[in-house]
């Protein structure tokens, strides 16, 4: 297959290069704009490459496997040949779900406050804060994990620490950024007769905000989420560092649990062979469902501008 | 009507409450690792190579790494970021399904999480090109992630130049690539140097997509084809294997630090921005 990718490359490399030259002559305008659109091409060809690199590893493992045997089966034990990625699969889940859990109502809440509530000042002091926020790396909040949040629990709640919650809490602290911006963003878009409306019929600030504000907004709101929870199974530093990665379904949220990307990050470092191709097989299940998420939210977001060109 | 009063009142207080929540989970996080970490970071701290895998010594070759890093992504991302950017906005029909596409692969780029990057980079770089852990293996596995943030911001800055600057221009006789050249390019300036700051912040801060492309060695890199170390990767190594908490709160520290100076200048330059098109 390499071979064949060679020869790929160098053949259309030349018909490139004739091609360049033969615009050389025709004028140098024209030339830019190929070489232009040519730079233009490479993130098509990134995406078609990394697509191509990632699937074409872990795709046989999968159809070896079984795609039902390799999302479901709850062993995980490479050297052993048993590649399942069950409990991670869960594992990337729960501690999704848990992290949304108490960041959406948070977030939301925050938003609203920024967007109809807040003085000017404080909008502007909490938007920069946030920007922040979203400009800390994940290693640095999973450090912060390990050192505040892991020793917390162990001493409080029971357990030794490393756990779904804490990789909640942590997970959850990420997203909220992204929650917050969009929600915050979209009910600023709700156009203001809505509101204005609303409020000479009468209605309260609340309830103006409950019902019409937050429902014209809604498809930003559901955009924010969806992307928020892209953005924490994806997560995968700050994820390892907190959570304990035993390869086992959590009983509960005080037990260990290991993510999808966390498998790979761990095991990538001495994985070969098959084990090496399981886990570009979880990259590539791991990679659908972003993709699968994206778009969601894309078609979300383009559903809310429809509405509001109505 | 005093019921519903005292309802909106404690709705109210509810809205604040949430509000403090973030401040205070922001201001708990950067100032705890502040304080811990302000004791270990001082001039030796910056200006030493690690010892011992990190348990002595400072952090000198995973600063040098990180620049390296970010100078390579930066020398493979910018060029064609902003050629992208030109080729979308000053050439290509809006709706042409060419830039359609291009526009349709950015936004994806951007979605993709750091260890998809990471797990391609391995593959293609590091072992099908043969580059092996290196600087240039990890640099144009970054440059590919910072792609989309260069492009889209300097789409944005292209878009903002005012059309009587191409008009007067091309009106004087100028070509179209000199115009792009001359005029709309420095114009647009700013909004491109807010992209490649806003990239810089999200390389400082990258970690999954380097330690598999990179390595993690801990020597002091000789050319691009050296493994090297990262600030985000040592932090890692030094809290994950418990080497040195002590030296972990100094590096933390230290790229806190570099991200809260990162975000202001992006947000100078975006000031800049918005005087200059006003």
């Amino acid at each position: 297959m390499m071979e064949k990718l060679n020869t790929m490359v160098s053949t259309s490399s030349c018909s490139i290069l004739a091609e360049t030259q033969k615009r050389f002559k025709l004028s140098g305008e024209q030339f830019i704009e190929k070489i232009l659109m040519l730079c233009a091409a490479i993130s098509i060809l990134a995406i078609l490459l990394i697509t191509l690199f990632i699937f074409s590893r872990g795709i046989p493992v999968i159809l070896k496997t079984g795609l039902g045997n390799f999302l479901l089966n709850l062993e995980w034990a490479p050297t052993s040949g048993n590649f399942g990625i069950g409990a991670m699969f869960v594992g990337s889940l729960v501690v999704t779900f848990t992290a949304l859990l108490w960041a959406v109502p948070l977030g939301l809440m925050t938003s609203i406050f920024m967007a109809e509530i807040a003085p000017p000042r404080i909008d502007k002091i909490l938007g920069s804060l946030l920007e922040l926020l979203a400009g800390i790396p994940s290693v640095v909040y999973g450090f912060f994990g390990l050192i505040v949040i892991v020793p917390f629990i162990r001493e409080y709640l029971g357990g030794n620490g490393l756990s779904v919650l804490a990789g909640a809490i942590i997970l959850g602290i990420m997203i909220l950024p992204t929650i917050i911006n969009i929600s915050r963003d979209s009910i600023k878009a709700v156009p203001r007769e809505y509101k204005e409306g609303s409020l000479a019929l009468g209605a309260t600030h609340y309830q103006t905000i409950s019902r019409v504000l937050l429902p014209a907004a809604r498809s930003g709101i559901i955009t924010a989420i969806i992307l928020g929870m892209g953005r924490a199974i994806g997560e995968t530093m700050a994820v390892v560092m907190v959570t304990g990665n035993a390869a086992i379904l959590p009983g509960n949220i005080l037990s260990p649990v290991r993510t999808m990307t966390s498998n790979i990050v761990l095991e990538m470092g001495y994985a070969t062979g098959d084990h090496q191709a399981a886990l570009f097989a979880t990259g590539t299940v791991l990679f659908i469902l972003i993709v699968l998420l994206n778009f969601i939210a894309n078609l979300a977001s383009k559903a809310g501008r429809v509405n509001e060109s109505n | 009507m005093k019921a519903t009063n005292r309802l909106e009142k404690i709705i109210n207080l509810c809205f604040w409450l949430s509000a403090s929540v973030i401040a205070g989970i922001f201001i708990i996080i950067i100032g705890y690792i502040a304080v811990k970490g302000f004791s270990v970071v001082n001039l030796d701290f910056i200006f030493t190579a690690p010892t011992r895998a990190g348990k002595e010594g400072g952090i000198s070759t995973t600063i040098i790494g990180t620049v390296y890093l970010t100078a390579v992504a930066l020398l493979f991302a910018v060029p064609l970021g902003v050629s992208t950017a030109i080729y979308l906005e000053e050439y290509a029909r809006r709706k042409s399904r060419f830039a359609r596409l291009v526009n349709l692969t950015a936004e994806t780029l951007a979605g993709i999480p750091s260890i998809i990057f990471g797990l391609f980079g391995f593959v293609f770089f590091v072992i099908f090109l043969n580059l092996g852990w290196s600087i240039l293996s990890g640099g144009m596995t970054l440059a590919i992630m910072i792609l989309p943030t260069i492009t889209r911001t300097a789409q944005e800055a292209i878009l903002n130049v005012p059309h009587e600057y191409r008009e007067n221009s091309l009106a004087l006789g100028a070509s179209k690539w000199q115009t792009i050249s001359k005029i709309t390019i420095p114009s647009a300036a700013p909004g491109i140097i807010t992209g490649i700051i806003l990239s810089i912040g999200r390389v400082v801060g990258e970690t999954a997509a380097i330690i598999l492309t990179a390595g993690s060695s801990l020597g002091m890199p000789l050319s691009l084809s050296d493994p090297v170390r990262t600030m985000a990767v040592h932090l890692y190594i030094l809290a994950l294997e418990g080497i040195s908490l002590e030296r972990a709160f100094g590096t933390a520290f230290v790229i806190v630090i570099l991200i809260i100076i990162i975000n202001y200048m992006a947000h100078l330059s975006l000031r800049r921005l918005s005087h200059l098109s006003s």
